[in-house]
């Protein structure tokens, strides 16, 4: 079983693929809609990504009105 | 279609509806790849008695408000014929919401009812404006799991009672809904809509975009937008049409449910719509050298034999890899809430899928004008709908002034905001606050904003006046949020931003920390709510003697700087 810390770097890590930007250059705390300047069809986009990559289904709803990572990784971890 | 000229109320339209079309499917509702529910209009009337049944005996009645707050699914829908066939009012709330802004358009609204899913309830009922909004009385939950802690809550799956509901009529000029443009911040804007502005709309709109048994309308905006209320539930149910519900939008799963559903119509937002189009471009230049070349020739081929009407047949047959990713049976995509840019209207009209811009607002009823195809026109919003009556107010030289509606569509007035509605509504015309011009073909050409507000690409209404709370006790002298181009006019409906506007403390600076700070308040907005820059001020906001902003005052103040420098990026 991963930890909240373990999700949150995975979390960080497929997202800075997904939007090809370099290893470590998201933090837990950041914003991605401002950082990653994103839309909410591609942050959608995004999160099947990262449901494909921890094997879950994470329903829409659940993301609602989030906007870190660090709480994102926290709905993700809620269903591992 | 029924004929709606015989209906006094939503409720006994839609009772016809239910009996009329039983045999036909209104409803289907997948999740993913998993088809959840299909139900007859006979089985949709099936779920829905008992719960019309239990809700009178909890003792709702005529004019009486409940709230639904849910996702697009079949239970909204459930819901919100029971509650028209019990004489209720309803005000639908847009799901996106925070809870503390639901709480404050609960409290508003005076429902005494609320619908909602689980999920959303687990928010809202742990939130502070619960304590305050005393008047929601009962609240019922979807889809709970089985140990859920339902917070005082009943479960909607068991809210039912046996037995016929007693059907509570209402007359064409009672009010229908109430439905919030904006005004989650300082002044909620509750659109009070009759049953007739929903009965003369659906008239309008299904005589140009007709809906019959057999039509599949893919619902993918919220259903307590104006839009998808009328073309993804009134409009399809009182002629025997399908709605189809997504309980996701990831846009792979969007993709697949036209093909497998055959889609009919469908209703976007300019950004996904844009999206659409940007993937469909990134298709069409991967084509090899040689495919390219046809491809080209087959458009310009369909965009030649499309120039007066669309056809179709021609362009299915043409274009076919196209519509058969689109499910082959395509007929329209109907695009609303925010301005539509003419060159994504037009990609999509050149592969032959019409795109049914139009212009519309909540408090018209939905849709003013809708372009009718004949011929389609990219550069406009289309001609008004039969029965609006649409005149420019105070032209300038170049015919653009206010656009200004009139005709039974139009709701009555603001929930408790009669100084609002006698502003918005003067001698029976709707004032939009929109500028336009109508060319002499009688297409509207929207060219701008004359009130304080923008519309975002998801069709999102943003008033200044409602996001300025986030800011308050920002340690500057004073501040004021306002829509650029309401300081600035542009002859633009897009790229619309909104900047904050701060007087600082004699000697403060405008250092790092106050930055910090204007972020940090910034970023507990929704991403579309946000700020774009700062203007800074050096001299006192004009107040009046209570001490309110003169906001017109202060934005002719503003004006003359120049918006390129004065506006500081975050």
């Amino acid at each position: 079983m991963r930890t909240l810390e373990q999700t949150t770097q995975e979390v960080l890590d497929l997202a800075a693929k997904h939007f090809q930007l370099p290893a470590g250059s998201l933090a837990a705390g950041d914003d991605f809609f401002k950082k990653l300047g994103i839309d909410s069809l591609q942050t959608l986009e995004m999160l099947s990504r990262l449901e494909n990559h921890f094997g879950i289904e994470l329903p829409d709803y659940e993301v609602q009105g989030v906007s870190d990572f660090k709480t994102l990784a926290e709905r993700i971890q809620s269903r591992l | 279609m029924l004929d709606l000229s015989k209906y006094q109320s939503i409720g006994e339209a839609l009772k016809d509806a239910l009996d009329q079309f039983a045999n036909e499917v209104c409803l289907i509702e997948a999740d993913r790849e998993r088809e959840k529910e299909r139900l007859t209009y006979r089985e949709f009337k099936e779920r829905a008695n008992p719960l019309a049944k239990a809700l009178q005996a909890a003792g709702f009645s005529a004019g009486d408000r409940a709230a639904i707050i849910m996702t697009n699914q079949s239970k909204w829908l459930i819901s919100a014929y029971a509650i028209f066939f019990t004489g209720g009012v309803l005000v639908p709330l847009d799901y996106k919401l925070t809870p503390d802004e639901h709480w404050q358009l609960l409290k508003h609204s005076g429902a005494g009812f609320l619908i909602t899913e689980y999920p959303i309830w687990r928010q809202l009922s742990g939130a502070s404006g619960r304590a305050e909004t005393t008047n929601v009385r009962m609240v019922l939950v979807t889809e709970a799991p089985p140990n859920a802690d339902l917070g005082g809550a009943k479960r909607w799956e068991e809210f039912s009672e046996a037995g016929d509901p007693l059907f509570i009529a209402r007359k064409r000029q009672d009010t229908a809904s109430i439905v919030y443009s904006s005004g989650t911040g300082g002044r909620p804007k509750g659109c009070m809509m009759t049953h007739e502005n929903y009965l003369e709309q659906c008239v309008a709109l299904t005589s140009i975009y007709p809906f019959w048994p057999g039509v599949r309308y893919l619902s993918i905006l919220p259903t307590n937008h104006a839009i998808d209320f009328m073309v993804g539930f009134f409009g399809p149910f009182t002629c025997g049409a399908t709605v189809v519900h997504l309980r996701t939008l990831r846009p792979e799963y969007v993709r697949e449910t036209f093909p497998k559903y055959k889609i009919t119509y469908v209703s976007l937002v300019p950004l996904v719509l844009k999206n659409l189009q940007k993937g469909l471009q990134a298709r069409f230049d991967a084509l090899p050298p040689g495919k390219r070349k046809v491809f080209n020739a087959l458009v310009a081929v369909n965009k030649a034999l499309t120039k007066s009407r669309p056809r179709l047949a021609i362009s299915r047959r043409l274009l076919k890899q196209v519509h058969e990713a689109f499910g082959g049976e395509l007929r329209a995509i109907i695009v609303g809430g925010a301005f539509t840019e003419p060159l994504t209207l037009q990609f999509f009209y050149d592969l032959g899928i019409p795109v049914a811009n139009g212009y519309g607002l909540t408090e018209a009823g939905t849709a003013i004008t809708v372009n009718d195809l004949k011929p389609f026109r990219a550069d406009t919003v289309g001609k008004p709908l039969p029965g609006m009556e649409v005149r420019i107010v105070n032209p300038a030289s170049d015919g653009v002034g206010e656009v200004t509606v009139r005709s039974k569509t139009v709701m009555t007035g603001y929930l408790d905001d009669p100084e609002l509605t006698a502003e918005t509504i003067v001698d029976g015309w709707l004032m939009t606050g929109d500028l336009g011009r109508i060319d002499e073909t009688g297409h509207l050409q929207l060219s701008g904003r004359k009130k304080n507000m923008i519309v975002t690409e998801e069709g999102k209404n943003i008033y200044p006046e409602d996001i300025e709370k986030v800011f308050e006790s920002l340690p500057v002298k004073e501040f004021c949020v306002f829509a650029a181009n309401f300081i600035w006019p542009k002859r633009s409906m897009v790229g619309e931003q909104l900047v904050l506007v701060v007087h600082l403390e004699s000697g403060q600076q405008y250092g790092d920390e106050l930055k910090r700070e204007i972020n940090a308040r910034n970023n507990r907005l929704l991403n579309y709510k946000r700020i774009h820059g700062v203007v800074l001020l050096d001299e006192d906001f004009p107040r009046t003697a209570s001490l309110k902003i003169k906001r017109n005052m202060l934005a002719e103040r503003l004006a003359k700087f120049d918006s390129a420098t004065a506006i500081l990026p975050l």
